[in-house]
């Protein structure tokens, strides 16, 4: 029985695991469907917009503009091993659209934006507001859910495309201010190297991070367990799970974007 | 009328209802007093459809809760939850007026407004609280704003859940007292959970008592003092020693 111990746990692990991948995707399911059936509540969803969308630019405005700048000083670096310097405008770009862009601003939005609808949606559960939404004759996915996923699903491709603007004027402003790029040349290597497939591979990433965001929210905050310890882990869960998420979905999307 | 038959209900392995059997006429004010545990939130909860039991039926004018139209059953329902509950996002009278905002009740903002304000004076506000946030209120305060939201839509039937929680004896009397008035004056069947004796006093038309999984005793109010139930009688009289277990 002793040597049976070790596999009992593995399998009760991988159960667990696919049980709550299992309650996760209905919760999507729910979520998502609860979207286009009626009633809107359009206050709601513009609250979320302003939340998700809006006071996330700085924070993602700062993010791109670091993450642009010390990219094009690491390429101008390693690329002068091998005389490769005049590269930086066109592997910026593509690094920021392609890649960084999307997944830095996915993990803030994880950090921003999952842990406070998780927070908020915790504490609304622990102090009855979900159970008086329902008696109330409201819906809690409708009413909660439904505004915030769908807000996430439009702004969040939003904030990647000015994460990946912005990005990319963050290596313009070093290569052009530190490493001595004629700035007409930079901008002229950055478009002409720039497809429309990277722009669009970028803001589907987007969607799909933004979505992944708000719906972990959602889901931890609904399970959210009793007291003020129950609102942390289901914050810190969130966030968790919505960053491996999004790290594993951009795998899967830059390989089926960009290996074939 | 709300008819309880033999409803059951467990979290994993504990049994918290087993066997409730209760009748609660048009009207009547039936308060349910039990100790802390005993699953009196739960029978309310099941209800209200919040919680499903696990065998048994819950029939409102005889129809089961679990198969009614949500939306039209809700809306014959006011609750006024132990902490208020009130929505931190939104102004007291927006609270007020959830119900009348959106849904199959919606009415035009001034209206919605206009009757919250009214509600708000029922339960003894002035107009100035309603553009506050609840977090600006005292906790009296806002079960005064969970009651006047409770009864915004003139409902047939309210729920209390420990009313009288968390307040001091001063505003226990306050809720109480208008409790008592709201509900004879809006003539709905009430059924409030509480283990506070003032309540069960000022509120109850008939009380039963929920101890360990079933109604241990029910009956009017005018019988509480005298019912020979050694049950209630240790529970109305807070005695440590009895034949309900306590804790020490």
């Amino acid at each position: 029985m002793r040597l049976l111990s070790p596999l009992a746990h593995i399998g009760r692990a991988v159960l667990g695991l696919l049980a709550a991948t299992g309650r996760v995707t209905l919760f999507a399911i729910d979520g998502v469907s609860h979207i286009v059936r009626p009633p809107f509540y359009g206050r709601e969803f513009l609250a979320a917009l302003l939340n998700i969308g809006w006071l996330s630019l700085p924070v993602v405005g700062l993010t791109a503009f670091f993450t642009g700048g010390a990219l094009a000083l690491q390429i101008y670096a390693g690329g002068a091993r091998f005389s490769a310097e005049a590269v930086v405008p066109q592997i910026v770009a593509i690094g920021m659209v392609r890649e960084l862009g999307p997944v830095l601003v996915g993990l803030m939005i994880a950090a921003r934006v999952t842990s406070s609808i998780a927070a908020e949606i915790a504490t609304m559960k622990v102090t009855e507001q979900i159970d008086a939404l329902v008696t109330l004759s409201t819906h809690p996915m409708k009413y909660l859910t439904a505004p915030r996923v769908l807000a996430a699903l439009l702004v969040v491709p939003v904030l990647v495309g000015v994460g990946d603007i912005i990005g990319i004027y963050g290596g313009f402003i070093v290569g052009t201010q530190q490493l001595g790029f004629n700035s007409a040349t930079y901008l002229k290597n950055t478009a002409d190297f720039l497809e429309i497939a990277d722009i669009a591979s970028s803001l589907i990433k987007g969607c799909a991070f933004g979505g992944i965001a708000a719906i972990m929210g959602c889901y931890f905050g609904m399970q959210s367990g009793r007291g003020a310890q129950g609102v942390g882990q289901a914050t810190k869960a969130s966030v968790q799970a919505a960053a491996v998420l999004i790290l594993a979905a951009n795998f899967i999307l830059t390989s089926v974007f960009f290996t074939t | 009328m709300i008819e309880l038959e033999n409803v059951h209900k467990s979290f994993g392995a504990k049994k918290v209802l087993q066997g409730v059997d209760l009748s609660i006429a048009k009207g009547e004010s039936m308060v349910i007093i039990g100790g802390s545990g005993t699953g009196k939130s739960v029978t309310l909860k099941s209800v209200l459809g919040l919680v499903t039991p696990d065998q048994g039926r819950i029939l409102v004018d005889g129809q089961d809760v679990l198969q009614a139209d949500r939306d039209a059953f809700l809306a014959r329902f006011g609750m006024l939850f132990q902490g208020a509950a009130l929505f931190d996002s939104l102004t007291v009278w927006q609270n007020v007026a959830f119900r009348l905002l959106r849904g199959s009740l919606k009415r035009p903002k001034e209206e919605a407004r206009s009757i919250a304000i009214e509600k708000l004076r029922r339960v003894g506000m002035k107009a100035e609280v309603a553009d506050l946030f609840p977090s600006e209120l005292s906790g009296g305060m806002q079960k005064r704003v969970g009651l006047a939201r409770a009864i915004a839509a003139d409902p047939e039937i309210i729920f209390f859940d420990e009313p009288t929680t968390g307040l001091d004896p001063i505003m226990s009397g306050v809720i109480n007292d208008l409790i008592r008035e709201i509900v004879v004056e809006m003539g709905a069947t009430a059924m409030t959970i509480t283990h506070d004796m003032s309540s069960v006093r000022a509120i109850a038309d008939k009380v039963a008592m929920l101890h360990d999984g079933v109604i241990q005793w029910t009956g009017p109010i005018a019988k509480l003092d005298d019912s020979g139930d050694p049950y209630l009688d240790q529970f109305i009289h807070g005695r440590a020693e009895g034949p309900i277990e306590a804790i020490r």
